[in-house]
């Protein structure tokens, strides 16, 4: 079986007045219809990742590949329209920060809505209903009255989960899920892994999951890759974890927080200066 | 420069002070200050057309500084009698003279002063009027908001020419008059475009810090939201000098704006309407002016876009 | 008791986001919250600080009665708040240093360069930090900032709304010693909101659960991490933070 999504020395970087910033360097990897998880400390270039497969670097940004395929289709030659017929059906990001990539002007139902009558030819009924339903399956638990609140009247876990429910409405083949559940409480991320999980076992969606909480990516994920300063440095399957043989997966295994224990102060990373060579 | 911090003018002074202003550790609030207009400037200079449309400015404004100088004949006064209609390029005409013997390059060199003055008042009325009235009306909402709008979209409801007309024949023609009814009709877009940005900002949470510090409404809306609202503001503003340019003429050219002899563009074209097809140039070399001030501004104004752009603002 | 809070309602257009509310916070304690997502966490903080339509209730602290949302000047300056999302709580035109200025200007404070680098060396930023622009700044280092422009004025209670949930786990590790360290040495009351039970467990000695606008259960933290709970939904909320499993997962 060809795999969905096809990686090969993927790099993305900025040129700047002081230099070259080089976000991402060199990172492969293939995805089937499966759970990959990545994390990885803030600015390990995670969403700058799932950014450049979504073609949605911003300038100045470069992005450089030997090759980038999603289920056989070339993404580096990949035209515009090409590029808004997958977006957002086919392929889907949730994107980090949700308050900030909603629109603080409009309502969170019209933004569904509206992305799905993009794409699909709906009516407005059908739309509405679609979203409602959405919604709900995101388990907000007053789809209506959300559906027409605009972004600075939810919850901070509200409006992740609009934006959840605005990428999952299409039906998307390939998720990238950029830190979706950071604002969730515990009992309701549950809820929503498992909404992923089931769109992965029975409709074979590949998911990516973008997380720094490596406790929430073992239990959900079937593989992870560890990304330090722009490259993968540990690949393992999640049953591994606890082998896990990089310094910074165990210094990020180790500074949590867990109920029960007492450390004060807890442990910190040294980082390192040879683990970014 | 007396500042200690700065670098010693050793064997490359340019490439120190380069450091010294782009260094990631600037040591005094003044130094980081400069260190950001260099690179807005950097980003601003980069872009050619941006830079041509500021030197297009630049010498507007120089023209109308030194105009007496440089006007080789009287801009109102002509020679009647010996050099009425002369085409482009007669001895001491370069530009041709009008209808009344007058020196069309010194009318234009002298009319570049009241095209600049209209340019500038009207940026300075109308700008921070829009600014001010957008601002507080996004922020405030309910009531405020609605009545501010309303007023906003009586005014926006005109076309902004026939509107400056009315404001005019009321007032009486003459270029004071022009300026004011210009202004009166350009600050609803602002009033608009300010709002706008504000209701996208008002509800953010680094606005709600500073009012949990304790700010009051008008230090919100002055230092917090303003600068907000400034760059797209600044960026509309002179995209619309070229529009003001031409509503001043348009309003010369009917006969209510500067009145003759003045050198007003708008009115030189007026004027030059009736030899428009034996002695095209009276009319067209005026023209050919507001079209390259307009121009200028418009260059300028899509420079600064892009150097303002808080996105692509340098790390 | 710092922080006296007796049936609080919060309404938004009818919709009742916080149904009568007590809770009682003593001076130089760490109070957490926990609780469903919406239920009306941020928005309890919020009210505190005057940014909520209260329609019942009092809150009170340091012993004076707040009414409305007015609040007094020296209420703004003993209370500060660090909001939920560190890439919306800072101004993106203006430099770190200005926005550590800005609460010193407001409560008419001298000394600032003194203060905004003390300020800065607390919170382990550098002064090379001091001319940044927030979108020069990682997400930690952005709510090491909004923690900075919150301790400048030396307030005595600190209103986090989930100071880290943005962060990732290595960060999130130095900004909670941090807060710890903080409130050791200036003796500060804490009231904090998170949705990761470790975390709560961590920084607090007491904490509230709440659902749908209400408190379910006040406990102390150890007899959380000790499950001696009486709210199902406590009981609930502490499985689920053991991680995910397909088992459990509702179907
Ligand atoms: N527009 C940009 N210009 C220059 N550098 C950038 C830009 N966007 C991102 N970077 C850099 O790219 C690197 C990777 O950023 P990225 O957003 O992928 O981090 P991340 O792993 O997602 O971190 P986090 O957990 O904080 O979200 C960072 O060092 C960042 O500074
Ligand atoms: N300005 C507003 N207008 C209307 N409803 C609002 C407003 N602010 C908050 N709400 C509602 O109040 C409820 C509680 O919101 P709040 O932000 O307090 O939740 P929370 O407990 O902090 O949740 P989270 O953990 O997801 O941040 C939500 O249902 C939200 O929709
Ligand atoms: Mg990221
Ligand atoms: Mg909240």
């Amino acid at each position: 079986m060809t795999p969905l999504l096809t990686v090969g020395n993927l790099s993305v970087t900025y040129p700047t007045r002081t230099g070259i910033i080089e976000a991402v360097r060199g990172v492969s990897f293939e995805l089937g219809r499966e759970r990959l998880g990545i994390v990885g400390e803030s600015g390990s270039g995670k969403s700058q990742t799932g950014r450049a497969i979504m073609g949605l670097t911003p300038p100045p940004g470069i992005v450089r590949a030997d090759a980038l395929s999603f289920s056989g289709v070339d993404l580096l030659a990949a035209t515009p329209s090409t590029w808004r017929d997958m977006r957002g059906s086919r392929l889907a990001m949730i994107l980090q920060d949700p308050k900030f990539s909603l629109n603080p002007v409009m309502t969170i139902g019209r933004q569904i809505t509206e992305t799905l009558r993009h794409h699909e030819n709906v009516s407005k009924r059908e739309a509405r209903h679609r979203a409602l339903e959405m919604l709900e399956a995101v388990q907000i638990s007053d789809p209506e009255r959300v559906f027409s609140l605009y972004p600075h009247e939810v919850s901070g876990g509200m409006g992740q989960r609009a934006m959840i429910a605005m990428m999952l409405v299409c039906g998307p083949e390939l998720l990238i899920a950029d830190e979706p559940t950071s604002a969730l409480d515990v009992t309701v991320q549950l809820e929503v892994l498992g909404i992923l999980d089931r769109l992965v076992r029975d409709k074979g969606m590949g998911l990516i999951f973008i997380s720094h909480d490596l406790r929430l990516v073992s239990s959900f994920c079937d593989r992870v890759l560890v990304m330090y300063a722009g490259r993968i440095v540990e690949e393992l399957a999640t049953a591994d974890l606890g082998g896990a043989t990089h310094p910074y997966t165990r210094g990020l295994l180790d500074c949590t927080p867990k109920i029960g224990e007492s450390r004060h102060p807890l442990p910190v990373l040294e980082r390192r200066k040879e683990w970014a060579a | 420069m007396t500042d200690p911090s700065s670098p010693a003018p050793s064997t490359a002074p340019n490439e120190s002070w380069r450091e010294w202003l782009l260094t990631a550790e600037p040591r005094s609030r003044n130094q980081a200050r400069l260190g950001r207009a260099y690179v807005t400037w950097r980003r601003f200079s980069e872009n050619r057309l941006a830079v041509t449309g500021l030197l297009i400015i630049v010498a507007l404004i120089l023209v109308a500084f030194f105009a007496d100088l440089l006007a080789p004949h009287s801009a109102t006064v002509g020679d009647l009698a010996g050099a009425r209609l002369l085409p482009p390029g007669s001895p001491g005409f370069l530009l041709g003279t009008d209808d009344q013997g007058r020196d069309i390059l010194s009318r234009l060199l002298v009319g570049s002063r009241i095209t600049l003055a209209v340019v500038a008042l009207v940026a300075i009325i109308a700008a921070p009027v829009g600014l001010l009235i957008g601002t507080v009306s996004g922020f405030a909402g309910g009531y405020v908001d609605a009545v501010l709008m309303r007023i906003t979209d009586i005014f926006l409801a005109f076309p902004k020419l026939i509107l400056a007309l009315a404001f005019v024949a009321a007032l009486g023609p003459g270029i004071e008059n022009a300026v004011i009814a210009i202004a009166l009709t350009s600050w609803p877009p602002y009033a608009r475009l300010a709002r706008a940005e504000t209701l996208g900002v008002r509800n953010s949470d680094y606005i709600a810090a500073v009012h949990l510090m304790g700010a009051s409404p008008t230090r919100i809306v002055i230092r917090h939201i303003m600068p907000m609202c400034l760059s797209s503001l600044i960026v509309r503003v002179t995209l619309d000098m070229a529009g003001i340019i031409l509503t001043a003429a348009g309003l010369g050219f009917l006969g209510l704006g500067a009145q003759p002899p003045l050198p007003e563009w708008g009115t030189m074209i007026a004027s030059g309407r009736r030899f428009i097809l034996d002695q095209w140039w009276v009319a067209t070399m005026p023209g050919i002016a507001i079209l390259i001030v307009s121009l200028g501004f418009n260059l300028l104004g899509d420079g600064l876009r892009d150097a303002l752009d808080p996105r692509g603002a340098g790390r | 008791m710092t922080i006296r809070i007796e049936n609080l309602s919060v309404t938004f257009d009818g919709f009742h986001a916080l149904k009568s509310v007590s809770i009682a916070v003593d001076k130089g304690e760490s109070f957490g919250l926990v609780g469903e997502s919406g239920s009306g966490k941020s928005t309890l903080l919020r009210a505190v600080a005057g940014l909520a339509p209260v329609s019942a209730g009092t809150i009170e602290v340091n012993g004076e009665a707040l009414l409305g949302n007015r609040r007094s000047r020296a209420f703004r300056r003993a209370v500060q708040m660090v909001f939920q999302d560190p890439y919306a709580s800072l101004h993106p035109r203006q430099t770190v240093d200005r926005q550590l200025l800005e609460p010193l200007a407001i409560h008419g404070i001298g000394d600032g360069e003194r203060r905004i680098l003390k300020a800065l060396d607390e919170v382990g930023l550098g002064s090379s930090f001091r001319f940044r622009y927030p979108h020069q700044l990682s997400g930690g280092q952005r709510q090491r900032v909004a923690i900075a422009r919150a301790l400048i004025v030396e307030p005595e209670i600190l209103l986090l709304d989930e100071p880290t949930s943005a962060l990732d786990a290595s960060v999130q590790a130095e900004v909670l010693n941090l807060l710890e360290e903080v409130r050791g040495r200036h003796g500060l009351t804490y009231v904090m909101v998170s949705h990761d039970l470790g975390v709560v467990t961590h920084m607090c000695g007491r904490l509230a659960v709440m659902k749908s606008g209400e408190v379910v259960e006040t406990l102390a933290a150890t007899d959380l991490a000790g499950g001696r709970m009486v709210s199902d939904y406590s009981r609930r909320l502490m499985v689920a933070s053991k991680g995910f499993s397909r088992e459990v997962a509702p179907v």
